[in-house]
């Protein structure tokens, strides 16, 4: 390096050649935000989208996530066709709403619908936070009280995965009064004597923790995912010091009582499946018997599929 | 007046000119009162086009006002027998809201509010009327108290937001936040809601989910602050005129939004200008809000709140067709 600042000699960049660019498709190694090693992303998203070297949860997209979490082809997706209207007409809120749409292919940021864990039946919603930074608007207040509505009405358990910076500013006092709408709806479930779970994923701030995110009969969040009411940098001006690395992870929130578990992805289906089979009626429920003949059968699955992978390579 | 603000600035000109006149006159013993007395209709003219015209600005600004009333000020006017009961019965009493009982034209009724301070000492105790947790909580032991006893309940809410700070996460602002917006939904008494001042986000929400939604003509209520929406926007909170009107904060356009219940009109100049006046608007407004609202029966009024805030939100359908509110 040094000895080049002496030479005359003319370096040039070199431009990768059409061939070598193929070589290396787009998207395939990811670099761990967290650790800053570098995989393959093909790998990480067998890990569940989970760092192999540092254990940082990546983000899962809405539709990632139903994937991992529901028995293969028994989710159905509801109120897929509603979007957002601009009620406050505010700026490049329609180009910016429908850039997402294009990016994500999502008509929103919540996902909802129904699915089954371990043949565990439930209604569920999945927010995305690639769509608006995952805000709450009248859409997303819409579905989950829909969602929530179809829990009541075919009695099953309700699960929300959080993942939202808090209530979207483009839509005023709309947005503010979701908070409210699915507060009134999950009043309703709670009536009716139904089961919510809220998991919350990284981020789960704002407006949305401080609604239906934090009303869980049961509140889980995912390792190290930002939760919390004020921004941090909010908080900071406010008080006017530095806080503490661990501030507002889930792990500060479990140590200061505001969450049941702290779940690893790869623990989140079956903690999940416990919590549902707990509930279940009892007509539903599985024997100890049938549960562990189960586990067995599935054991084995991996065993085998284990063996392939390894032959494979 | 010192107390004047900047878009007050030609009405306060005049003022003093027609003051000077005044003393002129008494002092020098020149009739000057056919000039008096044109100043004064041109004063009234100047006020009404004025007061008459106030941008959302100008708006932010009367919430804000230093000595605009607070909910202390309205229950002393409002109410007999008012007696504050303190603390949330978990970790201490947050004077940022305050509540008790009290009867309302003879009838027990439970009574709430956000309060801010007037002076600096004040509002250090206070903490600027911004809550945490265990104000939240506070509200809610004593809602749930006045569902106990069949009170109707009314709060008051003025506040910039719940208190952004490290305790308060620590004690789960989220969560107490959360937790007022569904156990309210489930409240069998009547709950009449009224923003007096700012309605900052989810810290005014936690005290808002009520059968009547009532503003008053220059409160304001939003789901972040201007100065907020224009650093996120703009990246300059300079820009909070500009915020304040692009995102529909005021009474009369939240009510034409339909997102509140009814506007309780000001006295010319805002609230601070004359309490009494304003409490007697109030006042009215209250009671037939509560006239309205003790004729739903405690069996129904939970499903007709689900329904008032089950048809907030607009949003359109793929194919185009609209639906919802």
């Amino acid at each position: 390096m040094l000895r080049d600042l002496f030479s005359k000699k003319k370096k040039y960049a070199t431009i990768p050649s059409e061939e070598a660019k193929q070589e290396v498709p787009e998207g395939l190694m990811t670099k761990c935000p967290e650790c800053k090693s570098i995989m393959y992303t093909k790998e990480l998203k067998k890990n569940l989208s989970v760092c192999d070297s540092c254990g940082f949860h990546h983000r899962l997209t809405a539709h990632d996530r139903m994937e991992t979490l529901f028995d293969s082809g028994t989710f159905t997706e509801f109120d897929q066709n509603i979007i957002a209207t601009d009620p406050l007409e505010f700026p490049s809120y329609k180009e910016k709403s429908e850039k997402d749409r294009e990016k994500t292919g999502l008509n929103e940021a919540i996902v909802t619908g129904k699915g089954e864990i371990d043949g565990y039946p439930a209604v569920a919603g999945v927010m995305d936070a690639r769509f608006r930074m995952g805000s709450m608007g009248s859409v997303v207040g819409e579905k989950i009280a829909r969602a929530i509505e179809r829990a009541i009405d075919e009695d099953l358990p309700f699960i929300l995965f959080a993942a939202s910076g808090g209530a979207r500013m483009q839509e005023g006092v709309f947005s503010l009064m979701q908070m409210a709408k699915t507060s009134t709806a999950l009043h309703k479930l709670r009536d009716r004597g139904g089961l919510f779970i809220s998991v919350m994923t990284h981020p789960t701030t704002g407006g949305v923790s401080a609604s239906f995110a934090s009303l869980g009969d049961i509140n889980l969040a995912e390792p190290k995912a930002l939760i919390g009411f004020a921004g941090r940098r909010i908080i900071e001006q406010t008080i006017r010091q530095e806080l503490p690395e661990d501030f507002q992870t889930a792990e500060f929130l479990l140590k200061h009582g505001q969450l049941d578990r702290v779940v690893e992805r790869k623990n989140l289906r079956s903690t999940l499946k416990t919590i549902l089979s707990i509930h279940a009626p009892v007509s539903d429920r599985k024997s100890d018997e049938q549960e562990q003949e189960e586990q067995q059968q599935e054991k084995e699955k991996n065993a085998v599929r284990e063996t392939e992978e390894q032959e494979v390579q | 007046m010192a107390e004047d603000l900047p878009f007050e600035k030609p009405i306060t000109e005049l003022r003093t000119k027609i003051a000077e006149l005044k003393a002129f006159t008494a002092e020098k013993e020149i009739d000057l009162s056919g000039e008096i007395e044109k100043l004064e209709s041109r004063l009234e003219q100047l006020e009404e086009d004025i007061y008459g015209n106030m941008g959302p600005w100008d708006r932010v600004q009367i919430a804000r006002h230093n000595s605009r009333p607070t909910t202390l000020d309205y229950i002393e006017r409002l109410f007999t027998d008012f007696l504050e009961l303190h603390g949330d019965r978990l970790y201490g009493d947050d004077e940022a809201i305050v509540g008790g009982i009290a009867k309302y034209k003879d009838r027990p009724v439970t009574v709430i509010g956000h309060q801010r301070g007037k002076g600096t000492k004040e509002n250090l105790r206070r903490n600027f009327g911004m809550p945490h947790p265990e104000g939240y909580r506070k509200a809610l032991r004593l809602m749930k108290q006045a569902e106990k006893f069949n009170r109707p309940i009314i709060n008051f809410i003025d506040t910039k937001g719940a208190y952004p700070g490290i305790s308060a996460e620590e004690r789960g602002q989220s969560e107490a936040i959360a937790r007022n917006l569904i156990e309210m939904a489930g409240l069998t008494v009547p709950v009449v809601c009224i923003v007096i001042g700012e309605g900052g986000s989810g810290g005014a929400l936690a005290l808002g989910v009520g059968d009547k939604i009532l503003m008053l003509e220059n409160s304001t209520y939003s789901v972040i602050s201007p100065e907020g929406a224009a650093a996120l926007l703009w990246k300059d909170a300079g820009q909070a005129k500009r915020a304040a009107e692009t995102m529909k904060i005021t009474a009369p356009d939240l009510k034409e939004l339909e997102l509140i219940d009814g506007i309780i009109p000001e006295v010319r100049g805002g609230a601070h200008r004359d309490v009494e006046q304003q409490a007697k608007a109030i006042d009215e407004a209250l009671s037939q809000a509560l006239d309205e609202l003790s004729e739903i029966s405690r069996d129904t009024i939970v499903e007709k709140r689900f329904e008032k805030f089950n048809r907030i939100g607009p949003y359109d359908y793929v194919n185009g067709t609209n639906a919802g509110n």
